[in-house]
């Protein structure tokens, strides 16, 4: 009985995460609609609703009514099951991330360990979409994603463990305790190399643009997704915006001190700004990234693949090997406040 | 301690039954009219000559193996650096012999040309 309550209590929070989640998902689509538009000089959608408010419901109905097709020769059960490969995890990973003190569903001592293994999982659901379809689309697609993601991942995994010797430990809410106080006390300044190379590769990982080679409609058409259609493909659609968020939440974790307010003890206008509450310190943060995400898919020209591969390899890891070896050094002589 | 995982087990069900749960969504609510021109592979309009699961390059299985050696590296780092601050100098001379050893690894492919792409 008592276990019973305890599991209930536990789906009480997740419904509670889920829910705005799956919101803020539906509006970043909107978001990033409008905003290329607006850097485009254009509208972006306007019709449906005041100002195109209702678009993403639309979107949302219009994906759940059209026919789900599994292609003749694909493999059956693996074609069904690779978005939810990608989908899942994708959700899972929030489980760790701390909204404010204490906000946390799961308070557990290798949160980071944790998030590391959920967004590795994704790259099977991408590897298997692009197997089973048994399209040459999809077949080259899932070949470049999962080259490209694993690649980054090393250069991510690099910039973990930066941040790890800083705060010696695992939990994501000690390390954002081990950041208090104002933004100079944020990690991003000591591992500004290193919070450079993350949020790289974390662009890579999600393979947004300027890294979108995966998908390249240009090319390859829609890379690994070709063959799905309906609500199977709006599972990878979705999957890749819950990852967007994710990554935004991490960084945030990581390097820009998760729930503190910018001000956080400075004299006078520390306590000023801490009347606003920690999450919502923390959800701006997120935004400003996902921000940072439809800034560069305005800005910058895609990348040739070989280039990506470049980057990730001869460019990313040496720069964060290096810094690790500077910020040995750090940890050795006990520097500045964050050591 | 075990039961901090407890919320970890509930969310990753959770997780993948709403997955599950919508996918299902799509396949009651929209419509299924297969054809046999319908179910065909995407193929820019030709009909599938082949089959699409061929020989891929050969670069494609170095990276997924340079990714095993560089990601066990990861793993091995993750440890150490929680415990940095007790094991001091010691540990970050120790890691730096296992890395250095690594690094050669990694100059040499990179000077054979394995990290080329073209």
């Amino acid at each position: 009985m008592e276990y019973v309550q305890e599991v209930l209590w536990i789906l009480a929070k997740i419904v509670a995460l889920i829910l705005p989640l799956f919101g803020v998902v539906a509006y970043l689509t909107y978001a990033e609609r409008k905003v290329l538009g607006w850097m485009h000089h254009r509208k972006g959608p306007n019709r449906i609703g005041f100002g195109g408010l209702l678009q993403p419901l639309a979107d949302a109905g219009k994906m759940l009514m059209k026919e789900v097709m599994i292609p003749a020769q694909a493999d059956k059960a693996l074609f069904v099951l690779a978005p939810i490969m990608a989908f899942a995890p994708a959700l899972a990973a929030w489980a760790v991330i701390p909204f404010g003190d204490g906000l946390v569903v799961a308070d557990i001592n290798v949160g980071l360990l944790y998030l590391l293994a959920m967004t590795s999982l994704g790259v099977y659901g991408f590897i298997l979409a692009g197997w089973s379809a048994n399209s040459k689309y999809s077949m080259l697609g899932a070949m470049r994603t999962g080259a490209q993601v694993v690649s980054y991942e090393i250069a991510m995994g690099f910039a973990l463990v930066g941040v790890l010797m800083a705060s010696g430990t695992m939990n994501l809410s000690d390390i954002v305790r081990a950041q208090e106080g104002p933004f100079w006390h944020w990690y991003w300044l000591p591992l500004f190399p290193i919070f450079l190379v993350y949020w790289i590769a974390a662009v890579a990982e999600t393979n947004r643009a300027p890294f979108d080679v995966a998908e390249g409609e240009s090319e390859i058409v829609a890379g690994y997704q070709v063959e799905y259609s309906g609500i199977s493909f709006g599972i990878f659609f979705l999957a890749e915006y819950a990852n967007m968020i994710l990554i935004g939440a991490l960084a945030s974790v990581m390097f820009f001190g998760g729930w503190y307010s910018p001000f956080h003890g400075i004299p006078v206008i520390g306590p000023i700004f801490d009347l606003i509450p920690g999450p919502i310190w923390f959800i701006a943060k997120i935004a400003f990234f996902l921000f940072l995400y439809i800034w560069i898919r305005a800005t910058f020209p895609r990348y040739r693949y070989d280039q990506i591969m470049r980057l990730g390899w001869k460019v990313l890891i040496p720069v964060t090997v290096v810094w690790l070896v500077v910020e040995s050094i750090f940890v050795l002589t006990g520097f500045g406040p964050w050591f | 301690m075990l039961e901090n995982y407890l919320p970890i087990l509930v969310f990753i069900l959770f997780a993948v039954g709403f997955s599950i749960v919508f996918l299902a969504a799509g396949f009651v609510l929209g419509p299924q009219r297969p054809n046999p021109e319908k179910l065909t592979p995407y193929e820019s309009g030709f009909n599938a000559f082949e089959d699409a699961r061929m020989k891929f390059d050969v670069r494609y299985y170095l990276v997924a193996i340079l990714f095993i050696i560089f990601d066990l590296e990861v793993a091995f780092l993750f440890p150490w650096a929680v415990v940095l601050d007790e094991i001091g100098g010691f540990g970050i001379a120790a890691m730096a012999v296992f890395i250095g050893i690594l690094l050669i690894g990694f100059l040499y492919e990179w000077k054979k040309g394995a990290l080329e792409w073209e």
